[in-house]
C-alpha cells in the first residue's frame, strides 16, 4: 500500500467536494478497494470514506419502492429487506462471508461492477434507479460492461431505488474458489412483465436475458424456459468453466430462480 | 472405561490454550531491536535471460540499507538438495545449481531477482519499484511431456535435457513384469493426473535473520518443521557457518503440511543479510508470495496397468509417471516420486510383480516437493483407481476384488523393497463395512434419483510407509541425511521432567501426547512433564516432523531416554531402601521393593540425585538427565479402508460429499482425540484435492491460481461429518510403543474414495465415464457428462 490521506465527511456535499481533489477516490466498505491498494494496483492520493454519512445509510420501503442508501452494508440489507423484498435480502445474505457483509456496501458493489458480483443482477433485474450526488441513472443505462459504469469521475452513488416485485429470486451458482457468481440469475416478476438479469456469465458483464423475460412474462413458470438456450459465444471461458458450461447454467439458474421466486 | 490420563487418554491439548487465546509466539511475533525488513523483487516471467539489473536508483531511496542481487551471492553456496536418485542406467540424477538469488536466468514466476533491505517494509517495496531489470523472455517450458521432447527449450542450459532422472523400480523385474502382462487374462489400463497443489498453511513463511558481532554468531528464526535440518543445510552447504556458530529457532508454527520442511532461499538470505548489514533482517511472506514461492505438491501424470489372471488375481502391475520437479530441486523433491512412491505400489495387495518407471522433469514452475503424504497419495490414487476400474470391467464387486487380493500374512515382503511388519486389511475393511450400511445404499441411491440426483459409493484401501526412516536403508537409497530422532529427558530435583525433542510440533499436539507417554511410564501426572522443541540451542539433534514420524521415531527416542532415567532412578531407589536393584518396581510414581512394604516416592529419588548426601556416588553420577537417539529398524505401515458417498446434481455437475467413513489401523494410539483430529485434517486435504484444489499455469508459465480467488480451498461446508474409527489395532512390532503414525493417512486414503464414488454415480446415470481427473469441479463433471 502507498501512503494516502484519509477523510471521513459527514455529508454528501462534503464528500463531493473532497472527491474533487486530485486522485481522490471513494471508499465504501473497502472490500474491493483495500486489497487492490495493498497489491499496489491502486494508489489514490485521498480516500473519501462514505460510511460516516448518515444520509447514505439505511433501507426504507415506500410506494412499492425499496430505497437503500449507497453506504448501506450487505448485512443491513439482508436483515432489513427480509420482509419487504426477500429476493434481494436473500441475495445480500449470500455475498462473501460475514466480515465482507458487515463491511461491503451496495454503492461499492455497483460502482465496481465486477462481472461476477451479485448486486448488479438485482439492480438490472429490477430496473432500479441509481441515484448519485448529481443525477439519477436507470439501471439499463448504468451497466456498461465489465468494471465499467455510467458514473463520471468523482460521482457518488448516494442511494439505489429498486421497484419491489411481486415475486423474485436470485440463484447464484458459485465459482468454487472465490464464491462469487460463476453464474447468477435474478428474476423479478412485476404486474407489467418479468425481468431476468444474468451476472457472472458474460464477457459483457451483467445483462438481461430478453428471450427468457418474454417467455416468463407470458407464463411465469420454470417450464416456460424449456427450449430456450443461450449462446456460448461471448461467455466467459476460464479455469472454472467453459463458455458452453456457463451458457447452460444460465438456463438452469433461471429455471431455479423462477421455481423459488416468492 | 476410557482412561483419563496416560497412554490412550483423550487429554485435551494443552497448547490450544495459547493458540486459541492469541498467545502463540509465531516467527512473525519476533521482532529484534533495530531490525530491517527485506522486500524480494520476484520474477514476473517464467523464463528469461537476465541482461542487467540496475539497482543504483533503488539504493539511493529513503531508508534503504542495501540492495542485493545474484552477484552478491557469487561464491556463496546454492540451496542444496537432500536426496540423490540414481537412474535406470545407474547414473546419478541431473542436479542443477540452485542460487539464493537468480543468477543469469530466471526460471519461474516468483523466483527472487533482487532483494531490498530497508528500515521499513514499505521503503523496501518503494525502492524495489526503482530497480531497473533488463530481462529477455525465453519460451517457457510448462508441460512435462513437451519438456522432455526432442528440441525442447532447456530450463538449465548446462544440463543435457529437462529430464532430471529416468528411474526404474525394480529395474531387474522389468522383463518378468512385461512377460506377466503378455500372459494376463485381463489387463486394465488407466491414465490419470495427480493434480498440482499448494500447501497453504494458515501461517505463511517468515524468516528473521540475526547476527551478533561480538561472538560471530548467526541466528535464524524461521517457520520450519525441522530447525536442525535447516541449520545443517544452510550452515554447511549455503553460508559456510559451522553449526556451533549458528542457531535456528522454529517457535510456534502455524501448520506446515510438508511445505515448511525444506530449506528456502529466503532463510539463507535473511541470515546472510543480517551479517552483511550487521542488523537483524526480517521477511514475512504475503499470501501472494506464498503461492509462488512455497514448494508445491503432487503434479504427477501417470499411466498404470494392472494384469489379472483368469481368477481375478493380480499378477503384475506396471506404471509410468511423469513427475514435475519445477525449476529447481527442492530439499526432498527427488525422493517423493521414487522412494516414497514406488515402494508403495504394492498397496494392500499381494501382486507378485511390479515395475515402476518415473521420469522427473524440470519445468519453468515453482519447485515441487513433499506435501502431506508425499508420493504415497500418488501411489494410492493410481492403485485404488485402477483396481476399481478393473472391478467394473470384470463386473465384480470392488470390495470383493480387493479382499481376494489382500496380503494376509505378516511380515510380508513386497516386490518393491519394503516389508510390512503387521496389518489386518480384512479387519479394517470389515470395520468399514460395519460403518457404512452398504445394504442400504440401493435405497439411498433410489432416494437421490427421486430427487433428480445421481448417487455413488466409492470404497478403497490404503497402506502407507511412515515413521521415516531407517538411516542405513535410506542412505542406500540416496538420502544425504540420517533419519533417526533424538530426545533428552531432564528430571529436575523436585521430580518434574522436561523432554527436549527433535520432533517439532506445528499442530500435531506433541506438547500433550508426549507427556502422556512419560506419565504412563513413571505413573505420574501429565502436568509434571513439559516438552521443549524447536530451538537448536536447547534440543539435541533432530531430523524434524514429517512422514508421520513424530511419535514413531521421536516418541521412541523419548521412551529410550526415559528408560535410561528409570534405570538410574531404580539404582538410586535401591540404595535408599537398601535393597537389590533387581527387586525395585516403579508404579504410580513410587518405587517399592518387591515382597516388602518398603517404598520411596519418585520425587524423593529425584531429589536424592541432586542432593546426593545419601547416594551411591561411587557407582553413579549425581543428576538425572539422559539423551537417546533412536533409529527405526523399519518403516511403520498404517493401513485402512475408506468409503465415500457422493451425490451429483446432473444439471450443474456439482458433487456433494454425503458421507465419508475411515477405518484406520494406526497401531497403538496415544491420544485418540488428537488422532481423530489428525485424520479429520488429512481427510479435509484429501477431499480438497479431489473436489476443489488445483494449481494451474498457462502455457507461458504464468500462475493462473495465484490467490484464493482462483485456488479453491476446502471449507467446512464442503465437508461432511466424518465417521472415523481406529479400533483395529495391529501394533508395530519394531518400536517400543507399537505405534504407526497417523498424520498423513487421511490425505493419502481419501482422494480415490471420492473419485471412485463419482465414477460410480456417473455410471449409474448411464454416462460412459470410466475416469475423471481431480479436482472434480462442477464444470469438469458436467463436461464429462455431456461429451
Ligand atoms: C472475500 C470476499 C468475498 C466476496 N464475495 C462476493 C460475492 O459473493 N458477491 C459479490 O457481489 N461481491 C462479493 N465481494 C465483494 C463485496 O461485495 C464488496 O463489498 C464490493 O464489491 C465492494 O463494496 P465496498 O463497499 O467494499 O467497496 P470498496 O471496496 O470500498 O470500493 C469499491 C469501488 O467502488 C467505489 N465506491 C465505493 N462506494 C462508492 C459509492 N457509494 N459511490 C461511488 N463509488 C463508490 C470505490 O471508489 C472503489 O472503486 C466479496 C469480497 C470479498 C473480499
Amino acid at each position: 500500500m502507498y501512503n494516502f490521506e484519509f477523510v471521513q465527511p459527514g455529508s454528501v456535499a462534503d464528500a463531493a467536494s473532497a472527491m474533487a481533489g486530485e486522485d481522490a477516490q471513494a471508499l465504501g466498505g473497502g472490500q474491493t478497494l483495500l486489497p487492490t491498494m495493498k497489491q499496489r494496483l491502486a494508489s489514490p492520493a485521498t480516500l473519501v470514506s462514505l460510511t460516516g454519512i448518515a444520509d447514505m445509510k439505511g433501507v426504507s420501503a415506500a410506494d412499492g419502492v425499496l430505497t437503500i442508501g449507497g453506504a448501506t452494508t450487505h448485512a443491513t440489507v439482508a436483515s432489513e429487506a427480509a420482509g419487504s423484498f426477500p429476493g434481494l435480502a436473500g441475495l445480500a445474505s449470500h455475498i462473501g462471508d460475514p466480515a465482507v457483509r458487515n463491511r461491503g456496501t451496495i454503492g461499492g458493489s455497483l460502482a465496481n461492477n465486477d462481472p461476477a458480483a451479485c448486486y448488479p443482477a438485482a439492480a438490472l433485474g429490477t430496473g432500479a434507479t441509481i441515484v448519485t450526488n448529481t443525477r439519477e441513472i436507470a439501471a439499463d443505462d448504468y451497466f456498461q460492461g465489465m468494471f465499467s459504469t455510467a458514473l463520471d469521475e468523482g460521482e457518488i452513488i448516494t442511494s439505489v431505488r429498486l421497484p419491489i416485485p411481486q415475486a423474485s429470486n436470485y440463484q447464484k451458482f458459485v465459482q468454487p474458489a472465490s464464491r462469487f457468481a460463476l453464474v447468477g440469475v435474478f428474476v423479478a416478476k412485476y404486474a407489467d412483465g418479468v425481468r431476468v438479469a444474468v451476472t457472472g456469465a458474460s464477457e459483457e458483464g451483467v445483462h438481461r436475458w430478453t428471450a427468457a423475460e418474454e417467455a416468463l412474462s407470458a407464463n411465469f413458470s420454470a417450464s416456460a424456459i424449456e427450449g430456450l438456450s443461450v449462446a456460448a459465444d461471448g461467455m466467459i471461458n476460464d479455469l472454472h468453466g467453459t463458455g458452453a458450461y456457463r451458457a447452460h447454467l444460465v438456463g438452469v439458474m433461471t429455471k431455479r430462480a423462477v421455481a423459488a421466486a416468492s | 472405561m476410557p482412561k483419563d490420563s496416560g497412554i490412550g487418554a483423550s487429554t485435551k491439548r494443552r497448547e490450544d490454550i495459547r493458540f486459541l487465546t492469541g498467545q502463540g509466539n509465531y516467527t512473525d511475533d519476533i521482532n529484534i531491536a533495530g531490525q530491517a525488513h527485506v522486500y524480494f523483487l520476484r520474477s514476473d516471467i517464467a523464463h528469461g535471460t537476465i541482461n542487467s539489473i540496475d539497482t543504483s536508483a533503488a539504493a539511493a531511496m529513503p531508508g534503504v540499507v542495501r540492495v542485493f542481487t545474484g552477484a552478491d551471492f557469487e561464491g556463496v553456496g546454492g540451496i542444496p538438495c537432500g536426496w540423490q536418485v540414481t537412474d535406470r542406467h545407474g547414473e546419478p540424477m541431473q542436479e542443477p545449481a540452485h542460487p539464493v538469488i537468480a543468477q543469469g536466468k530466471v526460471r519461474h514466476v516468483g523466483e527472487i531477482v533482487a532483494a531490498v533491505v530497508a528500515d521499513s517494509l514499505s521503503q523496501a517495496r518503494d525502492a524495489a519499484e526503482a530497480i531497473v531489470l533488463d530481462i529477455t523472455d525465453l519460451p517457457a517450458v510448462v508441460d512435462m511431456k513437451a519438456a522432455v521432447a526432442e528440441g525442447a527449450t532447456k530450463v538449465h542450459d548446462d544440463l543435457t535435457s529437462n529430464l532430471c532422472y529416468d528411474w526404474g523400480f525394480v529395474e531387474e523385474n522389468k522383463g518378468a513384469v512385461d512377460e506377466a502382462f503378455a500372459n494376463a487374462a485381463h489387463v486394465t489400463t488407466l491414465e490419470l493426473v495427480n493434480n498440482r497443489l499448494v500447501a497453504n498453511p494458515m501461517e505463511p513463511r517468515v524468516a528473521v535473520g540475526d547476527y551478533t558481532r561480538h561472538n560471530d554468531e548467526s541466528t535464524l528464526y524461521t517457520t520450519s518443521q525441522n530447525p536442525h535440518v535447516i541449520r545443517l543445510l544452510m550452515g554447511a552447504f549455503v553460508l559456510g557457518i559451522p553449526e556451533h556458530k549458528l542457531r535456528v529457532v522454529a517457535p510456534d508454527v502455524g501448520g506446515g503440511f510438508g511445505a515448511k520442511i525444506f530449506h528456502y532461499a529466503e532463510e539463507a538470505f535473511c541470515t546472510f543479510a543480517a551479517k552483511a548489514c550487521n542488523r537483524a533482517v526480517k521477511w514475512t511472506s504475503s499470501r501472494s508470495e506464498a503461492f509462488m514461492s512455497d514448494a508445491h505438491g503432487r503434479d504427477h501424470v501417470s499411466k498404470i496397468e494392472l494384469a489379472l489372471d483368469a481368477e481375478n488375481n493380480f499378477t503384475a502391475l506396471r506404471t509410468e509417471t511423469y513427475a514435475n520437479m519445477g525449476a529447481y530441486l527442492s530439499t526432498f523433491a527427488p525422493s517423493v516420486p521414487t522412494w516414497l512412491h514406488g515402494t508403495l505400489m504394492a498397496g494392500n495387495y499381494k501382486t507378485p510383480l511390479i515395475y515402476v518407471n518415473v521420469k522427473a522433469v524440470f519445468t519453468n514452475t515453482v519447485p515441487v516437493d513433499a506435501y502431506r503424504g508425499a508420493g504415497r497419495p500418488e501411489a494410492t490414487y493410481q492403485l485404488e483407481r485402477v483396481v476399481d476400474k478393473a472391478a467394473r470391467e470384470l463386473g465384480v464387486d470392488p470390495v470383493a476384488l480387493r479382499r481376494q487380493n489382500f496380503v494376509t500374512e505378516f511380515p510380508y515382503e513386497t516386490p518393491v523393497a519394503v516389508a510390512y511388519d503387521t496389518g489386518d486389511y480384512h479387519a479394517t475393511m470389515d470395520q468399514l463395512e460395519s460403518m457404512i450400511d452398504r445394504e442400504g445404499f440401493a435405497a439411498r441411491r433410489a432416494a437421490s434419483e427421486a430427487n433428480g440426483k445421481l448417487r455413488g459409493l466409492g470404497v478403497n484401501c490404503y497402506i502407507e510407509a511412515c515413521g521415516i526412516a531407517p538411516s542405513n536403508l535410506v542412505g542406500q537409497l540416496g538420502a544425504r541425511a540420517g533419519l533417526y530422532e533424538s530426545a533428552t529427558v531432564r528430571v529436575n530435583a523436585t521430580g518434574g521432567l522436561v523432554v527436549m525433542t527433535g520432533s517439532h510440533s506445528h499442530g500435531q499436539g506433541h506438547e500433550t501426547s508426549f507427556p502422556q507417554v512419560i506419565a504412563e511410564m513413571i505413573g505420574i501426572d501429565e502436568s509434571m512433564v513439559e516438552i521443549v522443541h524447536g530451538d537448536t540451542a536447547n534440543t539435541p539433534m533432530g531430523m524434524g516432523t514429517y512422514g508421520s514420524r513424530s511419535i514413531a521415531v521421536g516418541g521412541s527416542a523419548m521412551v529410550r531416554a526415559a528408560e535410561k532415567i528409570i534405570a538410574k532412578t531404580k539404582k538410586i531407589a535401591a540404595h535408599l531402601m537398601e535393597a537389590s536393584e533387581a527387586d525395585i518396581e516403579l508404579k504410580d510414581g513410587a518405587f517399592s521393593v518387591a515382597g516388602t512394604d518398603k517404598s520411596v516416592a519418585w520425587g524423593d529419588v529425584c531429589l536424592a540425585a541432586y542432593v546426593p548426601h545419601n547416594y551411591p556416588l561411587e557407582d553413579i553420577e549425581p543428576g538425572l538427565e539422559e539423551t537417546a537417539f533412536y533409529d527405526p529398524a523399519n518403516f511403520t505401515y498404517p493401513s485402512g479402508a475408506y468409503a465415500c458417498e457422493v451425490e451429483i446434481d446432473p444439471e450443474t455437475g456439482k458433487v456433494t460429499i454425503e458421507s465419508f467413513a475411515a477405518a484406520d489401523d494406526f497401531g497403538n494410539v496415544i491420544n485418540p482425540m488428537i488422532v481423530e483430529g489428525q485424520v479429520h485434517g488429512g481427510l479435509a486435504q484429501g477431499i480438497g484435492q479431489a473436489l476443489l484444489e488445483a494449481c494451474a499455469y498457462d502455457e507461458n508459465g504464468q500462475l493462473l491460481t495465484g490467490s484464493y480467488m482462483d485456488y479453491a480451498m476446502p471449507r467446512a461446508d464442503d465437508l461432511p461429518n466424518y465417521q472415523v474409527d481406529h479400533s483395529c489395532v495391529t501394533p508395530c512390532t519394531h518400536n517400543p510403543l507399537g505405534v504407526k503414525g497417523c498424520g498423513e493417512a487421511g490425505a493419502i486414503g481419501s482422494p480415490p474414495a471420492v473419485i471412485n464414488a463419482v465414477v460410480d454415480a456417473l455410471q449409474s446415470g448411464g454416462h460412459a465415464v470410466d475416469h475423471i481427473d481431480m479436482p472434480v469441479s462442477p464444470s469438469r463433471v458436467w463436461s464429462a457428462m455431456n461429451s
